[in-house]
């Protein structure tokens, strides 16, 4: 399930529900994105360099649609009892949680490895752009090349 | 044609969306970029660079050389930041 929201998740609660979708369910991976307070290497940062908030912007529809597919992806990848995927859009504050990504199956593996592989191709697919604030004014996030090398990471 | 722009595309090119008919003589991805460049003022800006720019025709990620028809969606951005 794909969920692009404004408001904030509550991770303890998905658990519960996803948990409840069979009994074979026996492991729930959970990934939890936050916003950092600040962007580049962490030494050189002085305190206008530290993120105030940030606005993420999204291509409606699209995004669905990218997710979907990397969702389906998974599911043909590795035998999961039910995946779910939520992202954040609008104003956000450093330690606010910005996406959810949380994968069932009976066994951990499959959980653990999905996980990391619809993180990794959200990362590279699903169209949102992160625009941040701070002290010195506000900037929109480049892409890291890092994200590119671990989707292609997964290619068979 | 439907054409949308996200991110500091939009902000350069001050609008999020417009419909165009795809112009004479234009049959690719490429050939739309640069007719917009040709534009000038905001539009210019937007595509001085292409290879900043990321292209989605009817909501897949293409490559420039893409080819287009009329009824198509198409949407520049700049490389994805989510997550």
């Amino acid at each position: 399930m794909i969920r692009i929201q404004t408001d904030d998740f509550d991770v303890g609660q998905e658990l519960k529900k996803i948990s409840s979708v069979d009994n074979s369910i026996g492991a729930v991976c959970s990934f939890v994105g936050l916003v950092r307070d600040f962007s580049g290497p962490r030494d050189n940062e002085g305190e206008d360099d530290k993120i105030s908030s940030m606005t993420l912007e999204h291509y409606p529809g699209m995004t669905e649609k990218q997710l979907a597919k990397i969702e389906e992806d998974a599911r043909s990848r590795w035998e999961l009892s039910d995946v779910l995927i939520i992202h954040r859009i609008g104003r956000l504050e450093p330690k606010d949680q910005i996406v959810l990504v949380m994968t069932a199956s009976m066994h951990r593996d499959a959980a653990f490895d999905a996980a990391r592989f619809i993180m990794d191709f959200l990362k590279t697919e699903a169209p949102f752009w992160k625009k941040e604030e701070t002290g010195s004014g506000s900037k929109w996030v480049e892409a890291k090349s890092s994200d590119a090398g671990n989707s292609k990471g997964w290619e068979k | 044609m439907k054409v949308l722009y996200f991110a500091w595309l939009k902000e350069k090119t001050g609008i999020g969306e417009e419909d165009i008919s795809l112009p004479q003589g234009i049959t690719n991805v490429e050939g739309l970029m640069e007719f917009l460049k040709n534009r000038g003022g905001g539009f210019e800006k937007a595509f001085s660079d292409i290879s900043m720019v990321r292209v989605a025709v009817n909501m897949e990620h293409v490559k420039i050389l893409t080819p287009l028809k009329d009824s198509d969606e198409v949407a520049f951005f700049p490389p994805v930041t989510g997550g």
